[in-house]
């Protein structure tokens, strides 16, 4: 019942994801925080197999950073998501694969682009100019491709987000309450109240 | 009906070899009088039933492969009802026919749409063609009769989502049965596989107050998006509208040419151009603009060095 989005517009990515921990029928928790802020311009949104979720998310987390350190200079988004996706298809092959999906927001200083990468736990990875992963991508994908466009403003992304948000909230007979919305521009990686 | 009737009751449909033994019950209708002449197969129906058919999907030797996904919409607003459906037939995983008629016209008056076993759907709608008496049927007792009907085949096999859609005196009315036995009154229906994805688009632009021409666009619109996102959905688009002077066939698009091209010239409530996402937004850009002093060229990505590390890099070298 996860879903989180990711919406690309004029110069930023916006990434939002639903903030239920259930287990079973039950839910556990109603804000929890699904997101990792990867660097100054990535974000990643994490959904599936809970337990593998967060080991996998920490350990991306810390790599990602253990490269900075190294280096120091941070993985622009491409290469970050590259790897990430690398992790998951190595995995995939040995008798306890990670199960997550996962969205990857960023913004890409040298192109001055917005960058989303749709990664699932097979280790496909798609780049893509907007993005849905759970039960909301049966009902949003066609809103989005209906009212996207790339050059919208962070006001007119805002206001596609809420539609699927909306759209969820009158079709979908769960309700998934509050979304976590960051935002990922030139400034930086920043969280916004809907 | 009798004379229609009597053709089914003279001709065996089962096989030689098939038991059939008690083949013909009259079924004895106890439920709001639905009418009794069909000839049912012998002992278990739904055996009987997937023995021919793929309708529980696990038998892909399957004389009769019944089609399964599709898109249908119909919604009402103040003009009226929208029809709007697609025209696919699958059957597995590939394509059988790409020009099914999903919408029966019942009488100038009613519409059915059919998701679901195509041969269930055109089965009982022929059934429903019967309806005609001295007076005109109001659609609630069209669709009641209908879902009465696939109400006594419960439990038997049958699998059927449909809307009937009409004008009677009391103004548009829209009924969503399938084969269960719901039966809804409202005012937005999507039934099918590429239901959610056609919803998507239906719910955002909804309102009672549309225009015709804004209305065919909606329900031209929400199927296409479900014919772009549902590969069980797809080939060409056909439009109703259900008026107070009867229903009027409105057109037939090909989905490929909405998406690239749209529904053509001088179609009225139609925007001008595809509807496809990467047609609709070809030359615009989300990259940003530099503006005046920025740095353009450079290291990708944030340096590490310029945030506080909580860990020492390296040890001073001696």
């Amino acid at each position: 019942m996860e879903c989180s989005f990711g919406i690309t517009g004029k110069g930023y990515t916006i990434i939002a994801s639903d903030s239920n921990a259930a287990r079973s029928i039950v839910k556990m928790k109603t804000d929890e925080d699904k997101q990792k802020v990867l660097s100054d311009h990535l974000v990643m949104t994490y959904s599936g197999e809970s337990g593998d979720t967060l080991q996998f998310s920490e350990y991306i987390e810390r790599n990602l950073r253990l490269y900075g350190i190294r280096n120091h200079v941070e993985l622009r988004p491409r290469a970050a998501a590259s790897w990430i996706r690398a992790q998951i298809a190595d995995s995939l092959r040995t008798r306890n694969a990670y199960q997550v999906n996962l969205l990857l927001g960023g913004f890409d200083l040298p192109t001055s682009e917005p960058a989303l990468y749709w990664v699932d736990y097979l280790g496909t990875l798609a780049t893509v100019p907007f993005a849905a992963h759970g039960y909301g991508a049966f009902f949003a994908l066609s809103t989005l491709d209906r009212y996207h466009r790339p050059d919208m403003s962070l006001e007119e992304g805002l206001d596609l987000l809420r539609r699927c948000i909306n759209e969820l909230k009158t079709r979908f007979i769960v309700d998934l309450g509050t979304f976590k919305v960051r935002v990922v521009d030139r400034e930086g990686v920043r969280e916004v109240k809907l | 009906m009798n004379s229609i009737l009597s053709r089914f009751s003279s001709t065996n449909a089962l096989p030689a070899n098939f038991d059939n033994e008690g083949g013909r019950q009259d079924f004895q209708d106890s439920i709001n009088g639905a009418p009794a002449q069909f000839d049912l197969p012998g002992t278990e129906p739904a055996r009987f039933l997937s023995q021919y058919t793929d309708v529980d999907s696990s038998n892909p030797a399957a004389r009769i492969k019944l089609q399964h996904g599709t898109t249908t919409l119909a919604f009402r607003y103040k003009g009226g009802i929208i029809v709007c459906v697609d025209s696919r037939a699958t059957a597995g995983s590939y394509i059988a026919s790409g020009t099914v008629k999903k919408v029966i016209e019942i009488n100038p008056y009613l519409l059915g749409t059919m998701a679901g076993g195509a041969a269930d759907c055109q089965y009982w709608e022929c059934r429903l063609h019967e309806l005609r008496n001295k007076e005109r049927i109001s659609v609630a007792a069209a669709s009641k009769y209908l879902s009465n009907i696939v109400y006594s085949y419960k439990g038997m096999g049958l699998s059927m989502g449909t809307m009937i859609c009409g004008w009677d005196k009391t103004g548009p009315a829209l009924f969503y049965v399938d084969s269960d036995g719901t039966r809804l009154k409202g005012d937005v229906f999507s039934v099918g596989s590429g239901s959610t994805f056609a919803y998507g688009v239906l719910d955002q632009g909804y309102h009672w107050d549309l225009t015709d021409a804004e209305a065919q666009e909606l329900g031209r619109r929400s199927i296409y998006a479900a014919t772009h996102r549902d590969a069980y959905s797809g080939n060409t688009i056909n439009l109703y509208h259900v008026k107070e002077e009867g229903w009027e066939f409105i057109a037939n698009y090909d989905a490929m040419n909405l998406h690239y091209d749209g529904p053509g010239d001088n179609v009225p409530g139609a925007p001008g151009g595809g509807y496809g996402w990467d047609v609709r937004t070809q030359g615009l850009s989300s990259k940003l603009e530099a503006t005046e002093g920025q740095q353009t060229s450079g290291q990708g990505g944030r340096f590490a060095d310029e945030q506080p590390l909580t860990a020492s890099v390296q040890p001073p070298q001696a």
